[in-house]
């Protein structure tokens, strides 16, 4: 047994190490075909495309472990930056960078309501957010009275928060996003409660004989998806310039749910990790990126899209597979 | 008894009917839009909204949330059986509508397509209203980045949906235009691609081009997200000098760009034009005062002779209007 394999297996035995292989075979068949994808250019492409999918998808990623979903996040986003927008509109005297406490704050609350009408009625997820997901969308445009706000209402240092860099040329946006991943890994990591969330989605009937008291920490991974989810609302403002009540997160917790997915995170709850989803967000971010750059035609690519989230699923396991087999295989030697 | 009352009832029905032109009984109006929170619309409708004014009908705006191709069919039901004397839309679809417009006009509402016309499916609606002749679209717009670029140079188009009637039409006319006119020799049309109208699809797509165009020098983007994305993209990247944005957007959704000089020019129709002739049309109809017959002409105030051409459509104006620095501001839509 030397080192080498050992090193191997290590790799291969952690969550990530699927989703891993998938993202550097994906890149190297793409560059095969078309050598410029492997560039700076298409790294930044890429790094611009997933700041928002990334801050959602860490709220997303709690609720999953606690065997849970939040299917409302688009609504959710669309929300918060509907309000924020019409604050920015409307009280020109507020300092801009108040938007994104009201835009959390909104979304948090809209969390908050996903996870009370979860616990206090018993029902599950899916059907609360589903219909959630409506509901927001619904009030959203009764607030609006379903108007746009118009770029010309965006606060300039906002948008430069897309487009200017602290260090390296590096937009802001995507310090804030992997702080928000940072921050998500110690407190799932390193935090008593970060754990519990883990222990309710592994075993939902153990955690409450284990002491934890599953209730509050339902409404919290429900609040933080939502807190998340109306940060990424703000930078949506930030990044395309205008909020519209009909197209602003229109579809979004899909491309989140995916992403998340496809990390590694389990759908069945307990399972998941935030580099895992780090990975997964950064893979369907290049998958988007290259059927562009590869001249795919535009009636091909949803379908290319859906079965390479199914092809990495697929890799996925069968990498984790041949990694257990072989610690099976060494412990029975 | 009631057979008696309901046969009086009935002949009274009929009696205000012919007499309508001299009852105080207003002509009711309804427009059934693509979708809410359209930007574009809300000065379509406010063209309804003052041309009534001045005519003395009653008018109502009604749309879905979604512009799916079926999500206007019970707008209309709901308005066949509240009663309106003319149904205006701006179909979703080329043919969904048929049969429940076909309906309404078995009731003597009169039909009209607004902004945008049921191609193929002409004889299911009275006339159409639309803004422009959509056949020199897509020329008027190659003569715009054209003279962006002075006449040299790769250009590329950024769509909405491959499906898009109207945006296909558009794209068809440049490549006519590209092709035909010896002045657009040196224009090179080298990407044709599709942004759905959702602003992250639409500004990863723009920037793909920029990465794999770089001697790009225009891009035409013929739908209000799409322009709006690629103008973002190309002030980001610092682009705006070497890559000219133009196409179709509202001055409200351009007004930013066209300030700080990241887009020279774009251009549109005006949609007030149309609520404004479409109310004056459908009044003169009902009261007997215009003939919709292919030929026929009639006088719309501040829009001059008006004509009705083949398959009984009509334009509002002959050419698009072109939005720069000089004008836009007194432009609100």
């Amino acid at each position: 047994m030397n080192s080498l394999t050992a090193a191997l297996r290590f790799i291969l035995l952690r969550r990530e190490a699927g989703i891993a292989v998938m993202l550097v075979l994906f890149s190297l068949v793409v560059s095969a075909i078309e050598p410029r994808f492997l560039s700076l250019d298409t790294l930044r492409i890429v790094m611009l495309a997933v700041p928002l999918i990334l801050i959602a998808g860490m709220g997303q990623m709690m609720v999953l472990l606690a065997r849970h979903v939040d299917l409302s996040i688009g609504s959710i986003l669309g929300f918060s930056a509907i309000v924020a927008g019409m604050a920015f509109r409307d009280l020109p005297e507020m300092p801009w960078w108040f938007g994104f406490f009201i835009a959390t704050f909104v979304g948090a609350a809209l969390g908050l309501v996903n996870g009370a009408v979860v616990t206090l009625f018993r029902l599950p997820s899916i059907i609360v957010t589903l219909g959630t997901l409506s509901l927001y969308r619904g009030v959203l445009f009764l607030i609006s009275d379903a108007r746009q706000v118009d770029p010309q209402y965006i606060p300039r240092p906002l948008i430069e928060m897309s487009q200017t860099s602290p260090i390296f040329g590096i937009p802001w946006i995507i310090f804030i996003a992997l702080t928000i991943a940072l921050i998500s890994y110690v407190f799932l990591d390193h935090t008593r409660l970060g754990r519990q969330i883990y222990a309710i989605g592994s075993n939902p009937v153990a955690a409450p004989l284990r002491g934890i008291s599953v209730v509050p920490v339902t409404l919290l991974v429900f609040t933080l998806s939502g807190a998340l989810a109306g940060l990424a609302g703000v930078l949506y403002a930030s990044r395309f310039g205008y909020v519209n009540p009909s197209i602003t997160g229109v579809g979004f917790e899909f491309t989140v749910i995916a992403a998340v997915v496809v990390g590694g995170v389990s759908i069945n709850g307990g399972v998941g990790t935030v580099l895992g989803t780090v990975l997964g967000v950064i893979f369907l971010g290049a998958v988007s990126v290259a059927l562009p750059i590869l001249g795919v035609s535009a009636f091909w690519r949803d379908a290319i899209y859906g079965a390479v989230i199914i092809i990495a699923l697929l890799i996925d396991r069968s990498v984790r597979e041949s990694g257990i087999r072989s610690a099976t295989l060494e412990a029975r030697a | 008894m009631f057979k008696k009352l309901s046969v009086l009832l009935g002949v009274a029905a009929g009696l205000t009917m012919m007499a309508s032109a001299y009852a105080a009984d207003p002509i009711k109006i309804v427009f059934v839009g693509k979708n809410t929170g359209n930007p574009y619309f809300d000065s379509l409708v406010q063209g309804f909204v003052d041309g009534c004014d001045k005519l003395g009908c009653e008018f109502e705006f009604v749309a879905p949330a979604t512009a799916e191709a079926t999500s206007q069919i019970p707008f209309i039901t709901a308005q066949i059986q509240r009663g309106v004397d003319v149904i205006a839309t701006s179909p979703n679809s080329p043919d969904a509508l048929n049969q429940v417009l076909d309906r309404a006009r078995a009731k003597g509402i009169l039909v009209l397509s607004v902004n945008g016309d049921m191609t193929g499916n002409e004889e299911h609606r009275d006339a159409a209203i639309l803004p422009t002749d959509f056949e020199k679209v897509g020329a008027d717009q190659v003569e715009l980045v054209g003279s962006l670029i002075d006449y040299e140079g790769e250009i590329a188009i950024l769509s909405a949906t491959t499906e898009a009637p109207d945006q296909n039409k558009w794209i068809v006319g440049m490549n006519e235009a590209l092709a035909n006119d010896p002045k657009y020799a040196k224009m090179k049309l080298v990407a044709t691609v599709y942004g759905d109208d959702q602003p992250e699809k639409s500004t990863t797509e723009m920037e793909a081009l920029l990465s794999t165009y770089p001697n790009l020098r225009g891009v035409i983007s013929p739908t209000t997200v799409g322009i709006a994305a690629s103008a973002q993209v190309v002030q980001s990247a610092g682009k705006a000098d070497t890559v000219k944005v133009t196409g179709l957007g509202t001055p409200n959704q351009m007004r930013p760009f066209i300030k700080d000089g990241t887009v020279e020019a774009f251009q549109l129709w005006s949609p007030y034009n149309e609520g404004w002739l479409a109310s004056h049309f459908a009044v003169g109809v009902k009261d007997g005062t215009i003939k919709n017959e292919v030929g026929a002409t009639f006088e719309v105030p501040n829009l001059g002779t008006i004509t009705i051409n083949p398959l009984n459509s009509i334009n509002t104006q002959a050419g698009l209007t072109t939005f720069d620095a000089s004008n836009i501001d007194d432009f609100n839509f």
